[in-house]
């Protein structure tokens, strides 16, 4: 059997970031205070005892997450002071290597006195004009305007965020960046995620002399969407949700308050899918996977359609009817599958018409781009759904770079969780989808002393 | 809805191929006698079933008129044979690719003459694609049943008939598929169908089932999505050219993303990260094409894992459906009845995936279809003559080169006469397996028996022409009787697990099926008879013997009268060797060829303890062979137990198997020994000696398939001892069988290769007296 290592089971995958940068996207719009829905009935997490020891892939013990030390006050001010003492040395940054994407967030002090600018080496200062002053970097490096988080405090400084991805295969120009601007003797800590820091962590040692601190993804990423969420978006809600997703006039997109996350399922799609269940910032698990993720839907358009860009595929999507490629419940049974329960409309076998030669000749690239789109989302949504059964979670974030610019599938994914939970499960999602790894390392440097 | 069906080959742009030449013989069998029809038709392939009736020929044996005393003079024999034709019910399964559904339409139409029957049940998205078709040349009515129902029912019909049914797959292994042993009760489990979409049902029940689960990314996605990727458009040329792909070339496997370092996570760097991940960023020239296909093979595979992981809990909670829905089509995709699979952890159940049919994975939805009107009053067992492997249709073969009878996929179940049940006397029903070993896991034994039966096979033609010296064709269809079983050895050499688990029991079955299939049902039925005659002619002197001896020895010598009786073993080559050359071999001499005490299994001194102590209530017998063995060896030994106010149930074969006293001969046999013993002939007379069939016709035993009224005699009885005789039912089968009861398992090795295995020589001993732990 030629089947190499097919048999191996996909258990852990770990997602990644699944898209090619290109154009820097609008400002999302923030419904202002719109019909905001109640919370779902949340069951006490406290009962449900979420399994001791789930978090076993946590190494060592956990740490307070780093607040916001805004408005400290003169009471505090001690602390901050010792804080300073224990803060790293500039540049922040905290970088997540995906399979597709590399995820860099950079912090930027605008509180630099005339003193501390006085004694700021030349290296740093040319990093910090260099990454704020441009919105693109060499060809596919792209600066996330719109997802700026701006005068933030970190570790009792002020600043901002900026967010900032170029595709993995750019790593190497990347490394030799490091090099040719003496990152090395900033003496700074790079603090990197994703599996990208293992991969590349050699290339960093011995082209840039920069030692990586590796950290876990999955840490990372649950304690970027933690802070992020607790920070807000420049005094807008971080999560959102869509309200009539499937009807196009009124889908509106509302802000949701996630006060009480717990328990909470957390959908990250990169490259690959993981799904997490988090009882608390420090207990969470990796319930499953699936390898079905951004990347398989950017792969097989790519395949399917000539397209070239994670954009030009949505766009074509957007154009095109999937019913032509899938087969539907109706073109099985002439309308719902009663015994079961089945709607006509539910797709049966995704890409089903394609067994026939007369549909496959009938079919345009929209219609396939479509119909890749539609089967990654309702297979992703479908087991998160069953997850969130299983865990007896009710409220699913969905994050990760699949979702960035992607309202059929975020859309999708809101009307399909609704429909088959029958209301009982929630479709979350959180505008800085794709950085959460990356917010994650970062915050993970800041308690390096 | 007439693109409801619209998967069907038709439309993938094949015409009908009207061309094909249908070998009869093969493929349609006694297709002249089907009563009753049953047809699923998927999206690729068209299962075709029917119930028929099959006549062979029976060796009856009856006893002589003996109102005439004269006739039973020195040189006649003890009871007469007559050859008779006999109607057993059969079930046919048939599954070929949609293209030649209409050949094949008009080849039943065409063969088709003693049915009664108005109506086809039929199933699968097809069947209303070509209900018109099916309607027009059969003149059938349509019938159309519900496809997870069908499915369902088809599935437990399978599952509690055949016990070779389901498998776990575990590649790297050896063998790869290992079968499970299907016990009487099969629930709960649950059924994952995979056809153009994928279907989770939880059956729990023989009516009781659930949909709790599905997707729709199936077979039907890895057919589009092929053909759409791939030059290729055809189902099985996609599965071979995914066989020849690298999937690597395009899935982004955890090593792409992670470098060398998976290691340190725990991680396998094989695991897919992302599948087709890497397609975004690689050269997707033509030289892809085969690994594209079979990133596209192995989604169902690589997709569904994720999913399974959660049966076990889902299966308390779940409820509800799916954004991806399924049809219930039927193809070639992977498919697998799990036994308990709620009690699988998830990592055992992904394991029991694989690419790969299971055994008879199309067939499910037809038996019940079929089973709608009969119900499951009876048992089937597998005939294995009449059905292809389990790899028949590899798609390592390109379907071009496989010969076109290739392509069909037969299954065959006879309907037993009746229900087959548990021994009661089973400590543990559902951990028993019968077979001591696996040929499938021990390739030396395999390759020494596959090779053992190949050199008998020689003799047993010979025996089957000298069988019936009146036949004209006897020799012809001796030859065809070769050349199918030779086939199967071939088969089993490169493929063991093709008929489930590989044991020397079902070398010998499927041996019996092949000489049934080719009319020789009793090629032994005159030996068997001379035998019985000489036999019975020295039973008195036997017993006058055994009478003249203290009680301590005589308990030895009844032992080594059986074990004695054991040696005249037709079914084992060293032994028919020497009965072939010396026909005069005797029942003494038999007694000096075994090995002197201690033997190489030597409970006999807690044996004779256990005797000095309080009688049996009852006793269970299974006899082996007949003549020396049943009368000088059993009858002695049941005699003795009578005496010691012991009752005793004396089981034989239903029908017959090598030299295997079947039931019937046994009720000659003691009808005979009845007119010389008085005590026998009480016994006989009071209910105290009671003569059963099994209902098996195998030279081995498998004590959880058993006639049902021997299961409940055994319990009215209250069985206390149950005595097993032979190699074939006390080693090959049951050595490490735990009961109940006290149990006696004896035997002769009359194979040296088997004796050496076991640490003796020809002729050595096996006589295991067991007690269970209070």
């Amino acid at each position: 059997m030629g089947a190499g290592r097919l048999g191996a089971p996909m258990e852990r995958h770990w997602g990644v970031a699944a898209t090619s940068a290109s154009s820097v996207r609008e400002p999302a719009p923030g419904g202002p205070d719109g019909r905001r829905r109640e919370p779902l009935r949340r069951r006490a997490n406290s009962a449900s005892a979420p399994a001791v020891g789930a978090s076993a892939s946590a190494e060592g013990v956990r740490r307070d997450r780093p607040g916001s030390y805004s408005g400290a006050t003169s009471a505090s001010r001690q602390r901050v002071e010792s804080l300073r003492k224990k803060r790293p040395l500039f540049p922040w940054f905290g970088l997540d290597i995906g399979g597709t994407l590399v995820k860099l967030v950079y912090f930027e002090p605008k509180d630099i006195t005339a003193e501390e600018e006085e004694e700021e080496v030349e290296s740093l200062k040319s990093i910090r004009k260099y990454l704020t002053s441009n919105v693109a970097y060499g060809s596919t490096g792209i600066r996330d305007v719109h997802l700026e988080l701006k005068d933030l405090t970190l570790c009792g400084r002020k600043g901002n965020l900026h967010f900032i991805r170029f595709p993995t295969h750019d790593m190497p120009a990347f490394i030799q960046m490091g090099r040719d601007k003496n990152f090395s003797s900033l003496h700074t800590v790079f603090c990197a995620t994703g599996g990208g820091a293992y991969k590349f962590e050699q290339d960093f040692l011995t082209i840039g002399d920069l030692q990586l601190c590796k950290l876990d993804e999955l840490d990372c990423l649950i304690k970027g969407i933690l802070y992020i969420d607790s920070v807000g978006f420049n005094g807008r809600s971080q999560c959102y949700y869509f309200e009539n997703p499937a009807d196009s006039e009124k889908c509106q997109k509302l802000p949701f308050d996630l006060r009480n996350p717990y328990p909470l399922l957390l959908v990250n799609i990169g490259s690959g899918v993981s799904i997490l269940a988090v009882y608390s910032k420090d207990n969470y698990k990796r319930v499953t996977g699936t390898s079905l993720g951004g990347g398989t839907f950017f792969g097989l358009c790519c395949l399917l359609t000539g397209c070239t860009t994670f954009e030009e595929a949505l766009e074509m999507a957007s154009r095109g009817d999937s019913t032509k490629v899938d087969k539907l419940v109706r073109d099985i049974y002439g309308g719902d599958y009663e015994r079961f329960g089945l709607p006509g409309w539910a797709v049966a076998s995704s890409f089903g018409n394609m067994m026939s030669k007369e549909k496959r000749e009938a079919v345009s690239k929209e219609d396939l781009a479509r119909a890749t789109l539609i089967t990654i989302t309702n297979n992703i949504g479908s087991i998160a759904r069953m997850c969130a059964l299983n865990e007896n979670i009710n409220q699913v974030v969905f994050v990760g770079n699949f979702l960035r610019i992607n309202t059929i599938a975020m859309r999708l994914l809101a009307y399909a969780l609704d429909y088959w939970s029958k209301g009982q499960l929630k479709a979350l999602f959180s505008e800085h989808e794709g950085y959460f790894g990356a917010v994650g390392a970062l915050l993970e440097l800041l308690k390096i002393p | 809805m007439a693109e409801c069906g619209g998967s069907g080959s038709g439309s993938s742009g094949d015409s009908l191929d009207k061309s094909i030449t249908l070998p009869p013989d093969e493929i349609f069998r006694n297709l002249e006698n089907a009563k009753r029809f049953a047809i699923d038709i998927g999206g690729s392939l068209t299962k075709l079933a029917y119930y028929s009736t099959v006549q062979h020929k029976v060796a009856r044996v009856r006893s002589f008129d003996h109102s005439d005393k004269d006739t039973e003079q020195d040189h006649e024999p003890p009871y007469e044979i007559s050859v008779q034709e006999e109607v057993t019910a059969r079930l046919h399964f048939v599954k070929f690719e949609n293209t030649y559904i209409e050949a094949c339409l008009d080849f039943i139409k065409d063969h088709l003459v003693n049915t009664e029957t108005k109506v086809i049940q039929a199933t699968g998205g097809g069947a209303y694609k070509f209900k018109d078709l099916i309607e027009e040349k059969l003149q059938l009515k349509v019938d159309k049943e519900d496809v997870m129902t069908c499915l369902i029912k088809g599935c437990n019909f399978v599952l509690k008939n055949i016990p070779h049914e389901a498998f776990v797959y575990q590649k790297g292994s050896n063998p790869e598929f290992r079968f499970q042993t299907n016990h009487p009760s099969v629930f709960p489990y649950l059924l994952v169908s995979i056809g153009s979409g994928v279907s989770i049902v939880k059956v729990e029940t023989e009516d009781r089932f659930e949909w709790i689960g599905g997707s729709s990314i199936g077979g039907g996605t890895f057919w589009g999505l092929g053909a759409l990727l791939t030059k290729t458009k055809k189902f099985d040329e996609l599965l071979h050219l995914a066989s020849r792909g690298q999937h690597t070339n395009v899935d982004m496997l955890v090593q792409d993303i992670y470098g060398g370092a998976h290691q340190t996570l725990g991680l396998s760097g094989n695991l897919i990260a992302s599948s087709f991940g890497k397609s975004a960023t690689a050269d997707t020239g033509t030289g892809l094409s085969p690994a594209l296909a079979l990133g596209g093979a192995w989604r169902p595979p690589g997709r569904l894992p994720s999913v399974l992981l959660l049966p076990p809990r889902v299966l308390q909670g779940g409820h509800g459906q799916e954004p991806a829905a399924h049809d219930q089509q039927r193809h070639r995709a992977a498919r697998l009845p799990v036994r308990q699979a709620p009690l699988l952890g998830p990592g055992v159940l992904r394991r029991l995936f694989h690419p790969r049919p299971p055994r008879h994975h199309a067939h499910h939805h037809l038996q019940h279809q079929l089973l709608l009107q009969d119900p499951n009053q009876y048992s089937w067992e597998e005939n294995y003559a009449g059905s292809s492997g389990l790899m028949s249709s590899s798609p390592e073969l390109c379907p071009t080169q496989r010969p076109r009878s290739g392509t069909f996929d037969l299954l065959e179940m006879d309907r037993l006469e009746r229900p087959l049940v548990n021994l009661p006397l089973l400590l543990d029903p559902s951990s028993y397996v019968p077979d001591t070993v696996d040929l499938t896991d021990d390739a030396l034994a395999r390759k020494y028996w596959l090779t053992c039966f190949e050199e008998a096979l020689d003799g047993v033609v010979k025996r089957a022409v000298a069988s019936q010296p009146g036949s004209v064709d006897a020799a012809e269809r001796a030859e065809k009787f070769r050349q199918k079983y030779w086939n199967k050895l071939q088969t089993l050499r490169h493929q063991p697990f093709a008929y489930g688990t590989l044991t020397v029991r079902s070398l010998l079955d499927t041996r019996e099926h092949c000489l049934n299939e080719f009319n020789f049902p009793d090629p032994y039925s005159k030996v068997k008879q001379k035998d019985n005659g000489v036999a019975l002619k020295c039973f008195q002197r036997v017993i006058h013997s055994l009478d003249a001896l203290g009680w301590e020895e005589r308990q030895l010598a009844l032992v080594k009268g059986l074990l004695a009786g054991n040696v005249f073993d037709w079914g084992a080559k060293a032994v028919s060797d020497v009965l072939e050359s010396d026909p005069q071999f005797g029942f003494e001499e038999a007694k000096r060829k075994l090995q002197e005490r201690p033997w190489l299994v030597d409970s006999y001194s807690k044996w004779l303890q256990r005797l000095k102590g309080p009688p049996h209530k009852c006793a269970l017998i299974f006899a082996d062979n007949s003549g020396v063995d049943v009368i000088l060896g059993v009858f002695p030994f049941v005699r003795e137990l009578l005496s010691r106010g012991t009752e005793v149930i004396l089981a034989c074969n239903s029908g017959p198997a090598l030299n295997d006293v079947t039931y019937s001969e046994s009720l000659i046999v003691a009808e005979r020994i009845a007119a010389m013993d008085p005590v026998i002939r009480s016994a006989l007379r009071e209910g105290r000696l009671l003569l059963m069939q099994t209902g098996s016709s195998s030279p081995c035993l498998d004590l959880s398939r058993l006639d049902k009224g021997l299961a409940v005699l055994v319990r009215e009885r209250g069985a206390d001892l149950v005595v097993i005789e032979g190699m074939g039912r006390a080693v090959h089968t049951n050595y490490h069988a735990a009961l109940r009861c006290e149990s006696l398992k004896l035997a002769v090795i009359k194979n040296s290769w088997l004796a050496e295995r076991l640490g003796g020589r020809l002729f050595s001993v096996i006589f295991k007296y067991e007690v269970p732990a209070e």
